[in-house]
């Protein structure tokens, strides 16, 4: 079993493993894999907590009702999966500042911190903008050859090709 | 279709939990969790993320086709418009760009123990979501429907057998995966 503990496995074992993956879910549980839904629960729940229960006649919520569903708990796997990996590997360490981000903007946490909550939010109003995500539009989007998650996956990367040389190459 | 188990609430939290493990585990082994990979990809000089994805959509794609073809599952393609899909997408990458994780891979930075991912991005991503739950009346009746295309597929747009369009995309994505590698 000396494969589970490699730090990296080929790019398209992997790719495989998650074409594959979409299957299972489309036939068993007829569900697309996404990501983005979750959060957006998870943020209806969390705003429940302050404001009670009116919270669910908010229009978006009455499309997303705030409470625990398959890709909620999709969204847990991913991080209990990833977790078992890095664990078995020994690619499991906190880490504040990425190397690559401490290359180009030194290794204060406090600036790392601050710009990904600048980004979480863009992303998060943007995923929802959208209607989903780098899984949902595109991956299972994609392999359904949506129009929708097509025009999105390219947008997705134009935006993020643009930004990142700005960020990396004009900074 | 295996209806009476999609119909069981129950099992299926567990079966997306398990599908959500794997899916994670995945992610990680393919190095996808990492800020410096889906920097590099965005950054033009690591091709990693687009590997993964695009084996993907091709082994997905041909698989979820062969399931429709045996009646055993059903297409669910998202409905898109200019107003949604394109500002959104944009507004998406953009922040995707400056934090270097997307939804799915940041749960699973999170696992391996990325701290950024978990203070910073987590929390602006719910902060996001629920700015934008705030917006959506608004954006809903002015932006969101705006050039609206409904669930339009390719197959159905060219009004084509998807298979005539499966095959020769997923041979130009293994020829442009050939390019990528030489």
């Amino acid at each position: 079993m000396e494969w589970l503990s490699l730090k990296q496995w080929s790019p398209y074992l992997v790719g495989i493993g998650i074409g594959l993956l979409s299957c299972v879910a489309f036939l068993l549980s007829d569900k697309p894999i996404g990501c983005s839904t979750a959060f957006s629960r998870t943020s209806g729940m969390i705003e429940r907590l302050f404001r009670g229960a009116k919270v669910q006649e908010k229009a978006y919520y009455k499309k997303f009702a705030p409470s625990v569903d398959w890709e909620w708990m999709l969204v847990v796997g991913i991080f209990i999966g990833a977790f078992i990996s890095a664990r078995l590997s020994g690619d499991l360490r906190a880490e504040w500042v990425p190397a690559k981000w401490s290359a180009a903007f030194g290794d204060s946490a406090f600036l790392r911190w601050g710009v990904s909550v600048i980004g979480g939010i863009v992303m998060g109003i943007g995923a929802r903008w959208a209607g989903g995500c780098t899984s949902g539009h595109g991956i299972s989007g994609t392999l359904q050859l949506a129009v929708s998650s097509w025009l999105a996956v390219i947008c997705f990367f134009i935006g993020g090709i643009a930004t990142a040389l700005f960020l990396f190459r004009v900074l | 279709m295996l209806k009476a188990l999609h119909a069981k609430q129950d099992v299926q939290l567990i079966i997306g939990l398990m599908v959500g493990v794997l899916f994670g585990f995945l992610l990680q082994k393919g190095g996808v969790t990492k800020y410096d990979v889906i920097m590099g990809q965005l950054l033009l000089t690591d091709f990693t993320v687009a590997k993964v994805m695009l084996t993907a959509i091709v082994t997905g794609k041909i698989g979820v086709h062969l399931l429709k073809s045996l009646g055993k599952a059903e297409l669910h393609p998202k409905p898109g418009s200019f107003g949604s899909t394109v500002i959104g997408g944009l507004l998406f990458g953009i922040g995707f760009g400056i934090l270097g994780y997307c939804p799915g891979t940041m749960a699973g930075a999170v696992g391996q123990g990325s701290l950024d991912a978990l203070f910073g991005g987590i929390v602006g991503l719910l902060i996001g979501v629920g700015l934008f739950s705030e917006l959506y009346p608004v954006l809903e009746k002015r932006i969101l429907n705006k050039g609206d295309f409904g669930d339009l597929t390719f197959p159905r747009w060219f009004k084509v057998n998807h298979w005539v369009l499966i095959i020769p995309l997923a041979a130009g994505i293994i020829a442009l995966l050939i390019w990528i590698e030489t």
